[in-house]
């Protein structure tokens, strides 16, 4: 046996850490459960690999990888613009599905909506590009020895300090800016907030912004590390509920930890037991986390 | 009654939480700078969702609110507190995850960036404690030290109306004294105050003018002491309270 697991958790936890940061931001700041947050992670993925074609074509020099990494400055690009996207693809759902029905008081209901709409936007990524698994980077890499029986690669490097410094800037935004102290405000009493003079639409319009842009981030991360399939964001819906609970709901920094957690107990499963026991990984943290400490780790009792 | 300077104009307003079942039917009130107006009534009157709608958090059908001459009926909530106009809710009227100065800043970012500072200070200078206990989550302050702060929220965009829900509900009568002190304090720098209690004494002691509805609708309106000095009419809508204890505190 070697540790190689733990890098190869520390790298499925980052990605898990920023979906599940969205997860948290949904929750704390419009008490809703949002179902199609894997979908966001898909869609981020493949918005990437729509637009970092073109550019790539455009401009072939773009394609050449940057130093050590396997991928280009097309990718990076596509990246970012693909984040911006996702944000727009998230406010779009919220107007057209979520809104109404929150509007309505429906919470319920806009929670089982979430499920649809889960549904309806992997099944179009399906119709797209088809089940076929594409990559964003073919290029074998040279792992780097970190310690005794660990090796990583550049890009996985770059990947886990890139999940980092996100989830680093998205605490401090909320923490430490006055865009930060509205967002909170919103998340702990709408009505209050408006009488404070805070537009609440607005502030709602920014959360899905940020919950779409950190669930394409996401969904690069893992594109980069596996195939990208239409299933790949509902696959770790679970983890991703796990990691934001564990953390403790509403708690960015809990996202971080307990996607890391999250990550490094499957990893350490698959290595100990097999892979067939993946999957049971989350639920057992779930359920883990309900039972011993409801408000997770980081998080705050109500 | 005329009023000299009139800030707040509401003419024949219909609002209800559903559209085909107003609550508030046709009520028409005025508040002056530098008055506390109070508005009294039964249970149900609709004197809380009158001024929940005054502030854009229920829908008007009809009518009219006027703020210092301008037009601001069904505005949003938000827009309201930009325009001069501020709402102290009843209940959950600051937020208990914030710090008390997260409380305050909050409020202050509808300011100009340089007025912020000078302008929490101001509210430092009105209410010590809230100085003092910046850094506690709001919601660890006690009923009273709640209430002074969400009213310190309110205060920190220079309203030109005030409005309040029940400030003294849940309150010892020593910490109402407090609070309705402070909005002696408040009115006396020029702001219309609009109050709706239950405390019919406490209020009554403070108003300079007062309304009272019964069933969505005006009932009687008049100084405090133009209602005072009708026994009939104060031991029915009043409580007895004008009888009993007089206009003193």
């Amino acid at each position: 046996m070697t540790l190689q697991f733990l890098a190869d958790g520390l790298i499925a936890g980052s990605a898990i850490a920023l979906g599940a940061a969205g997860v948290t931001l949904t929750y704390s700041i419009m008490r809703f459960a949002n179902f199609a947050q894997g979908e966001f992670i898909s869609w981020g993925c493949y918005l990437t690999l729509l637009i970092a074609g073109p550019i790539g074509a455009g401009f072939a020099s773009s394609v050449d990888a940057i130093g050590p990494l396997s991928v280009g400055w097309n990718v990076v690009l596509a990246g970012v613009l693909a984040m911006a996207l996702t944000g727009v693809l998230a406010i779009a759902l919220d107007a057209i599905l979520f809104r109404p029905l929150r509007e309505r008081g429906a919470t319920i209901t806009a929670v089982m909506a979430s499920f649809g709409a889960s549904m309806a936007l992997r099944a179009l990524l399906e119709v797209l590009f088809s089940s076929h698994p594409f990559y964003l980077s073919r290029e074998l890499q040279m792992a780097i020895p970190v310690a005794p029986g660990i090796r990583v690669t550049p890009d996985q490097m770059v990947l886990v300090g890139f999940a980092a410094g996100l989830i680093a800037c998205l605490h401090l935004l909320l923490t430490r800016t006055g865009i930060g102290r509205a967002l909170r405000a919103v998340g702990e009493n709408p009505a209050l907030a408006r009488v404070a003079g805070i537009d609440v639409g607005r502030v709602i319009l920014l959360t899905w912004f940020l919950v779409g842009a950190l669930a394409c981030a996401s969904g690069v991360m893992m594109g980069m590390v596996m195939q990208i399939r239409p299933t790949m964001g509902s696959d770790i819906l679970l983890p991703l509920f796990a990691a934001a609970i564990l953390g403790g709901v509403g708690s960015v920094p809990g996202a971080l930890v307990g996607g890391l957690i999250v990550g490094l107990a499957e990893a350490t499963t698959v290595e100990l037991l097999g892979s067939q026991w993946r999957a049971a990984v989350a639920f057992v943290v779930l359920i883990s986390v309900l039972l011993i400490r409801p408000t997770g780790l980081l998080g705050r009792a109500p | 009654m005329t009023v000299a300077a009139t800030i707040l104009d509401v003419d024949t307003l219909v609002a209800g939480y559903e559209p085909g079942a107003p609550i508030v039917h046709g009520v028409s009130i005025g508040v002056g700078r530098g008055e506390i107006v109070v508005i009294l009534g039964p249970n149900g009157a609709g004197k809380s969702t009158l001024i929940k709608a005054i502030a854009g958090l229920v829908p008007v059908v009809s009518g009219r609110i006027r703020l210092a001459g301008e037009d601001i009926t069904a505005r949003p909530a938000h827009a309201m507190v930009q325009r001069g106009l501020a709402f102290v809710p009843q209940t959950e009227n600051v937020f208990t995850t914030l710090t008390v100065r997260d409380n305050l800043k909050l409020a202050a970012q509808k300011l100009a960036a340089g007025q912020r500072g000078a302008r929490i200070a101001e509210m430092h200078v009105l209410f010590p404690d809230l100085k003092r206990q910046g850094d506690l989550p709001a919601g660890r302050l006690s009923g009273g030290q709640r209430q002074m702060l969400a009213v310190a929220r309110s205060l920190i965009v220079a309203p030109q109306v005030l409005m309040l829900d029940e400030p003294s509900a849940g309150l010892s009568p020593k910490v109402v004294a407090d609070v309705f002190r402070k909005l002696e304090e408040i009115r006396d720098s020029g702001v219309g105050v609009v109050l709706v209690e239950q405390n019919v004494r406490a209020a009554l002691a403070i108003a300079t003018r007062v309304y009272v509805l019964v069933e969505g609708r005006n009932r009687l309106e008049g100084t405090r002491d133009e209602l005072a000095s009708d026994t009939a009419i104060a031991a029915l809508y009043l409580g007895g309270a004008m009888v009993a204890g007089g206009a003193s505190r």
